[in-house]
C-alpha cells in the first residue's frame, strides 16, 4: 500500500483509504470538514506523486494544475508527499456588521466585504471560529447590488461553528473566512431558459444571491423559487421575496411547509408539501430547464436524480448539498452499511 | 487503415451526447437502476464517459484488472448476465437514438461484450 508523507513523516496507508483518513487514523492533525469531496478544506498539493482525477473534482483550474487535490476525496494509487498550500491557506478578516434573528433557528451575519474580494453569488466561504474550526457557508449578496458579504446561518444543537455565531459573535468582532469557492451560480448566457431554484431551510442563502444576480443580469425567463421548510415559523424572508416577486414578471416564489396542515390564519401564499414534491408536481417535463438546488444533502442528491429524469440536462443541474461533519467517523460507516443494505433489497426484489 | 470506430462514431462529441441519454436510461430501468442508487451522479457523470469511451472504443486506461475490481462489489451484489444485457441494451438504444447507423451499434456492443467476464468477475 503507498505511504504518505506529510510534514517530513512517513505514513503507511490501507486498503481502499483515503489521504484524509489515514492521516486521521495516525492522529496527525489537519483541516478537514464534510469528508466528502464537495467543501474544500482539506485541500493539499501533491508535491510528489499523483493525485486522483475524483480527487480535483470541482477545484478552480488553475489550482488544479498546481497539483492542488482534495485529500478526502484521494485513495492513493503511488506514494505520495502532501503540503498544505500557502496559497489557498490565504484567508481574509472580516469585520461583523449585523447580527439578525430570521427565524427561530436562523441568523443573517453581515460582514465588511474585504478588499479586492471576488466572488459569485452562491458560492460557499469557509468561516473559522475561535477553536481553528471551520465550516462551509453560502453567500447570499451579490457583489455588484451589496457592499457586504451576507450569510444566513441556521443553528445546529451543539453546533461548533453556528453555535458559535448564534452565541457569542458580536456586532464590530472581527472574523476568518475563506477565500469564496463552488460552483453553484448564476451564469450569464440562455437568458430564457427557465430556471427553477429548490431550497431547504438555509439552502435559500445561495438561491437568494443566484435569482437577485440572474435578474440584475437581465434573465428574462421564467425563475421559480421553491423555499422549503419542516414548519411554517421556519420559513424567513418571506416579505423581502414576495416584494421582489412583485417587482420582477418573470420572478416565482413559493414557501412550502411539509408538516402540519395550514389553517386559515396561514398566510395565503403557502403551500403544504415538500418543496422538492411540489416543483416535481408543477412542472413534469424539465427539458432545456436550469435547476439550482440547495440545501439537506438527502433532498439535493434525490431531487438531482428526479429532474435528470424529467428532462434536464446534467450540465443544467447545479446542486449544492450541505453536507456536515461527522462527530464520530463510526457513524459514517455505519450510514453506509445500512444504504448498501437497502441496494440489496431492491436489487432483490425487481 | 480507416478512421476507428470512435472517430467514426463522432468521438468525445457523441460521448457528450450520449451521456444524458445513457444515463437516463439506465436509472429509468428498473432493472439495474438499484445499482446505482447510492452513487453520487456527479461522479457518476464522469464514469460514466469513461464507460462510453471504452465502449466507443476510444482511449482509455482501464485493464481487465480494473473492471473486475471496479465492479467486484456489484457482483457482491448479485450482479449477474441479466445486468450485463440491460446495460447493452440500454447502450444499443442510446445511439439508435442519436442517429448511430447499425453496423457501428454492431460493433459497439461487440466491444462491450468482450468485457463480459471481468465485469461479472468470472
Ligand atoms: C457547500 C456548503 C454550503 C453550506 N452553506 C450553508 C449555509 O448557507 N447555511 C447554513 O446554515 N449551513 C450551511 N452549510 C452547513 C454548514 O457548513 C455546517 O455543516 C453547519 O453549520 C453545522 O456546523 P457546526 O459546526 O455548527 O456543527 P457541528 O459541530 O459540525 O455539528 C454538531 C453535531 O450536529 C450534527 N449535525 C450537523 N449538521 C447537521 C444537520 N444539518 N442535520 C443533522 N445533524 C447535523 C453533527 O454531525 C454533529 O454531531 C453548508 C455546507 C456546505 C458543505
Ligand atoms: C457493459 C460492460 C461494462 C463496462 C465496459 C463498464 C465500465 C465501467 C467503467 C469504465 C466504470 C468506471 C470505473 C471508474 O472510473 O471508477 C464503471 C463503473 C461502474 N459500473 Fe460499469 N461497466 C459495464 C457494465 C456494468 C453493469 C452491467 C453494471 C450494473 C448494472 C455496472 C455498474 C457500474 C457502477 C455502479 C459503477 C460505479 C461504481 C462505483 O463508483 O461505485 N457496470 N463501469
Amino acid at each position: 500500500m503507498p505511504k504518505i508523507v506529510f510534514e517530513d513523516k512517513h505514513y503507511q496507508s490501507e486498503v481502499g483509504e483515503s489521504v484524509l483518513d489515514c492521516l486521521i487514523r495516525h492522529n496527525v492533525s489537519v483541516n478537514y470538514s464534510c469528508k466528502s469531496g464537495v467543501c474544500q478544506s482539506c485541500m493539499m498539493v501533491a508535491v510528489e506523486g499523483e493525485p486522483t482525477p475524483g480527487s480535483q473534482l470541482g477545484i478552480r483550474e488553475t489550482l488544479k494544475r498546481q497539483d492542488h487535490f482534495l485529500i478526502c476525496a484521494c485513495v492513493p494509487e503511488t506514494d505520495m508527499l502532501v503540503a498544505v498550500p500557502d496559497s489557498i491557506g490565504s484567508t481574509f478578516e472580516a469585520r461583523v456588521i449585523s447580527l439578525d434573528k430570521l427565524a427561530e433557528d436562523v441568523v443573517r451575519l453581515r460582514l465588511v466585504r474585504p478588499e479586492n474580494y471576488d466572488y459569485l453569488p452562491g458560492q460557499f466561504i469557509n468561516l473559522t471560529n475561535s477553536e481553528g474550526v471551520s465550516r462551509s457557508y453560502s453567500l447570499a449578496s451579490v457583489p455588484e447590488l451589496d457592499d457586504f458579504l451576507e450569510l444566513q446561518i441556521r443553528r445546529v444543537p451543539n453546533g461548533r461553528v453556528s453555535g458559535w455565531v448564534a452565541d457569542t459573535v458580536e456586532v464590530g468582532q472581527v472574523v476568518t473566512i475563506s477565500q469564496p469557492s463552488g460552483q453553484c451560480s448564476y451564469m450569464p448566457g440562455r437568458e430564457d431558459q427557465p430556471l427553477l431554484l429548490v431550497g431547504t431551510g438555509t439552502g435559500l442563502a445561495p438561491l437568494m444571491g443566484i435569482v437577485r444576480d440572474a435578474l440584475r443580469q437581465g434573465h428574462h425567463g421564467p425563475i421559480h423559487l421553491y423555499h422549503g421548510s419542516s414548519k411554517a415559523e421556519g420559513l424567513y424572508l418571506v416579505a423581502e421575496l414576495t416584494d421582489l416577486e412583485e417587482a420582477n414578471d418573470a420572478f416565482y416564489y413559493q414557501p412550502c411547509v411539509s408538516r402540519g396542515e395550514l389553517t386559515e390564519t396561514s398566510q395565503k401564499k403557502l403551500r403544504s408539501g415538500r418543496a422538492a414534491d411540489l416543483a416535481l408536481q408543477d412542472f413534469a417535463n424539465m427539458d432545456g430547464w436550469r435547476v439550482y438546488l440547495c440545501g439537506r444533502e438527502d433532498m439535493v442528491k434525490s431531487l438531482q436524480k428526479k429532474v435528470f429524469l424529467a428532462g434536464a440536462s446534467m450540465q443544467d443541474i447545479f446542486a449544492d448539498p450541505f453536507v456536515f461533519s461527522e462527530r464520530v467517523s463510526s457513524e459514517k460507516v455505519d450510514s453506509e452499511k445500512v444504504d448498501s443494505a437497502k441496494v440489496i433489497q431492491k436489487v432483490d426484489a425487481t | 487503415m480507416s478512421d476507428s470506430l470512435f472517430d467514426r462514431i463522432g468521438g468525445e462529441t457523441a460521448v457528450n451526447a450520449a451521456v444524458d441519454i445513457f444515463y437516463r436510461k439506465v436509472l429509468a430501468d428498473d432493472r439495474i437502476s438499484g445499482y446505482f442508487d447510492d452513487v453520487d451522479m456527479e461522479k457518476q457523470v464522469a464514469k460514466q464517459k469513461g464507460f462510453l469511451t471504452m465502449a466507443f472504443g476510444g482511449p482509455n486506461n482501464y485493464t481487465g484488472t480494473d473492471m473486475r475490481k471496479g465492479h467486484a462489489h456489484l457482483v457482491e451484489r448479485g450482479l449477474d448476465d441479466s445486468h450485463f444485457d440491460a446495460v447493452v441494451e440500454n447502450l444499443g438504444n442510446t445511439l439508435k437514438e442519436l442517429g448511430v447507423a447499425d453496423d457501428l451499434v454492431g460493433e459497439v456492443a461487440a466491444i462491450a461484450e468482450t468485457t463480459r467476464n471481468d465485469v461479472l468477475g468470472k
